[in-house]
């Protein structure tokens, strides 16, 4: 472990500006070190905020404006992490993080090694989730720019509401299974799902059984902007009614391949033989303007 | 089939004698109704598509213009009203849902008129506000179970400051506020006036689900923020861009219901500030997605509460429905700051009529429940309510407050005093009146600073109505005032609406 020469200076001055145990917390090289064990919510949030509020306005003479990467050891349901944050940040997580992981938040990337619970990337506007494990509920919800990949299934409501505006476009990239209700109301963006075999990941899927298809009922029900990309057939009694089933299109292909390139850089490309494009099917929405002639003037 | 469904609802009357066919009634008409003729150099007028908004007969200069309300167009009867027969030719020609806009115009009973306000007489004398100190200051937010002051000390023992356990408060000069209106269903002039007018006086506007335009953020310190459905406009900077936040859950005018903004009032300054493209649907769902129950609601006030860093109040607004007292109990109970019930009288830029009409509850019964259930629970300190839905005048005010209101929320009231006549067409974005449209010929009828003087005058002349009805009372702060029912007397009302209301009957003593 190469201990940085700057360690007792950072202990002298910087370490009690952070509100978590001074015990708790270290620093390597451009690594801050976080023991979330026993720590609430709150505190650690709160410090999270001070290492990158200080990345944000740097201090020569400050170690802590240095720090590019936030490493969480043992997190166990800590809900909140990541929330509004803004700017470049680099956040690993060793555990399992709580609820409304990344809600609001707008630049960092926060990588999981294990599962995620329900509404991670709630309103996120943009930065980068990489989920190794299975993802809960409300996955993406609401979200108006950035990237989630998930390496094992999604529960349900995933992708509600995407929305994409000027260069904000928000991707979402699921290497199992979606549950019920994927990608409702949404307007822009894609979802790209693979439903390919994940039981070699580091966390068995906790949401979806084997025998479950690759997407649920109701999908994109409401959409009017955006695209889905599934890996296999859906039966069209699953269909929202707002939207048609297609076949993929070569300007279709280069953006899957990109996220599925991004995908094998995050995960490894072991799987890479398994895809063909033949097999994806796209789902578009008939209109943008699903309930135009709802009304009588 | 022969069956013409735009039989008009008014009369346009026109002076022939006074009329100098100047033509301002036809540039003033976004509906088109009159129209030179210029071989016969005279002005005439097409009834079918008057709105009744008054516009024309308002700036006819020689007042030759008469706008009435056309009576028996059909054979009178009791049951099937004209109304209800006009939306049935007009569903049965486009098969459509009926929009409307403004609050509910249906005869309902209205509490407020049927509720009596204290005076002092002999034994506890009031008090003349114009000489005497009166206090209308009021604060929004979570208030702890007990106060605690800390002193903060220097290692020498000096007192440096003190600290308290107050949680981030709104600070009102006035228990008024204006309620939620979005730019996108209001013009940004109209939002201008009420922003403006909030800054000076010392109170709150709110954005609505329409984002914050670039030009409203120097009223920042006075702006609540919403968070609605479809998250439009919502990212950290527009959080860190209000003093509070609110997170939509409901509206009087359409309770358990989303919206659509239409694509074609989509424009680019409206796609900036929601975050869509041009000309695209900005389609609320009905519930948050990520909200279905107290604990998810819980969750998404701590989100919001994490990602302001605790600074500021989140509140949670709901329509008022008939389980709105456990509603609001577990509100309460998942850490909100303040309520805002919003009863079925409140305003909409456009809503189903048959939700405006018969969906909700009025607002002096959901607040009087409310507070009462919230009292019983021993934890109405812990949330201020804010009550709208219909606030008339600064008597609705005072009775709303010695119902349990903290403060309340104008809309209505407010774009009536921008120039609003009722004529409830909001949907359209046709207003004449340049306040529901987005059409730039439309909304520069409307100054900004005129339009924030006349708001101004509004709550000016409100908070001194307010004063003197406190001092007529021997009440000097309206804090004395709040959920004091004893001040209130019901006429008119049977046993089960006083009841609810919790107030005596006119004639009861104390």
């Amino acid at each position: 472990m190469g201990i940085s020469q700057d360690k007792n200076l950072i202990e002298s001055s910087d370490k009690s500006s952070v509100p978590v145990n001074i015990g708790k917390i270290n620093f390597i090289k451009k690594k801050c070190i976080i023991d979330a064990e026993d720590i609430d919510y709150k505190t650690l949030n709160s410090s999270i905020r001070i290492v990158i509020s200080k990345k944000n306005n740097p201090d020569d003479f400050d170690i802590l404006s240095k720090i590019n990467t936030i490493e969480l050891n043992n997190v166990l349901g800590q809900r909140y992490i990541g929330d509004g944050l803004q700017g470049k940040m680099r956040i690993l997580i060793n555990g399992i993080p709580g609820n409304d992981l990344a809600a609001f938040m707008d630049g960092p990337e926060i990588e999981v090694f294990g599962n995620v619970q329900d509404g991670v990337g709630n309103t996120m506007n943009s930065g980068r989730i990489i989920v190794h494990g299975s993802a809960g509920d409300i996955l993406g919800y609401s979200m108006r720019g950035g990237e989630i990949y998930v390496k094992n299934n999604t529960g349900y409501r995933g992708g509600i509401h995407m929305k994409s505006y000027l260069e904000k476009f928000p991707v979402i990239v699921i290497w199992g299974k979606a549950g019920h209700f994927l990608g409702e109301y949404m307007a822009g963006g894609i979802i790209i799902v693979l439903g390919l075999n994940c039981s070699d990941g580091p966390v068995k899927s906790f949401y979806l059984f084997d025998d479950d298809e690759i997407v649920g009922n109701y999908i994109g029900t409401g959409m009017h902007g955006g695209k889905i990309f599934v890996r296999g057939e859906v039966a069209d009694y699953k269909l929202g009614k707002e939207i048609i089933k297609s076949e993929i299109e070569k300007d279709d292909e280069k953006v899957i391949q990109k996220y599925l390139n991004n995908y094998f850089k995050f995960f490894g490309n072991n799987n890479k033989d398994n895809i063909n494009f033949k097999d994806f099917i796209k789902l578009s929405p008939f209109s943008r303007r699903p309930y135009g002639k709802l009304y009588a003037y | 089939m022969v069956l013409k469904i735009n039989q008009s609802e008014f009369e346009i009357d026109r002076d022939k004698e006074k009329c100098i066919s100047c033509q301002v009634c036809v540039r003033q008409c976004s509906n088109d109704v009159h129209e030179y003729d210029e071989s016969e150099g005279t002005v005439l007028s097409e009834n079918s598509r008057c709105v009744g908004c008054h516009r024309c007969e308002t700036l006819c200069p020689t007042g030759s213009i008469k706008i009435k309300q056309r009576v028996s167009e059909f054979k009178g009867n009791a049951n099937w009203s004209a109304e209800n027969m006009k939306n049935i030719y007009k569903q049965a020609e486009t098969g459509g849902v009926i929009l409307t806009g403004m609050g509910c115009d249906k005869p309902y009973p209205i509490y407020w008129d049927h509720i009596l306000f204290n005076a002092s007489q002999v034994t506890n004398p009031s008090i003349d506000p114009l000489r005497e100190p009166m206090e209308i200051k009021t604060f929004i937010g979570r208030k702890p179970d007990k106060l605690e002051i800390k002193a903060v000390r220097e290692s020498d023992g000096r007192i440096l400051k003190f600290e308290n356990n107050l949680e981030p408060q709104l600070e009102l000069n006035i228990p008024v506020l204006f309620s939620a209106m979005s730019y996108g269903s209001i013009s940004l002039n109209a939002v201008k006036s009420v922003a403006k007018a909030a800054s000076e006086f010392g109170t709150f506007y709110n954005t609505g689900e329409g984002g914050l335009h670039k030009d409203l953020k120097c009223y920042k310190k006075n702006t609540i923020v919403q968070v609605a459905s479809g998250r439009f406009g919502v990212d950290k900077d527009y959080l860190n861009s209000g003093a509070a936040v609110e997170i939509k859950i409901g509206q009087g005018a359409k309770p358990g219901i989303g919206g659509h903004l239409p694509g074609e009032k989509v424009n680019y300054d409206v796609s900036t500030t929601r975050m869509i493209p041009e000309g695209s649907d900005a389609i609320s769902p009905a519930p948050h997605h990520d909200i279905y129950s107290i604990e998810d609601l819980a969750q998404l006030i701590y989100a919001l509460k994490e990602a302001t860093e605790y600074k500021k109040p989140v509140g949670v607004k709901v329509s008022a429905v008939h389980n709105v007292a456990p509603i609001a109990s577990g509100i309460v109970r998942a850490g909100a700051d303040f309520i805002s019930i919003d009863g079925f009288r409140g305003g909409t830029g456009a809503a189903p009529q048959v939700i405006r009409d018969n969906v909700g509850i009025p607002i002096e019964l959901a607040l009087a429940s409310v507070d009462i259930r919230l009292r019983e629970e021993g934890i109405r300190h812990k949330v201020s309510l804010i009550v709208g839905g219909s606030i008339r005048s600064s008597a609705d005010v005072i009775k709303a407050i010695a119902l349990g209101a903290d403060a309340v929320y104008i809309g209505t009231a407010a774009l009536i005093a921008l120039g609003c006549h009722l004529c409830q067409k909001c949907y359209t974005s046709k207003c004449n009146w340049g306040i529901a449209t987005q059409d730039p010929y439309l909304t520069k009828r409307l100054n900004p600073e005129i339009g924030t003087r006349r708001l101004l005058n509004l709550l000016n002349a409100w908070s001194h109505e307010i004063k003197e009805m406190l001092g007529g009372a021997g009440i000097n702060a309206i804090e004395s005032l709040r959920g004091n029912r004893e001040h209130l007397r019901g006429v008119g009302l049977n046993e089960k609406e006083l009841s609810i209301l919790g107030i005596k009957h006119a004639g009861e003593a104390w």
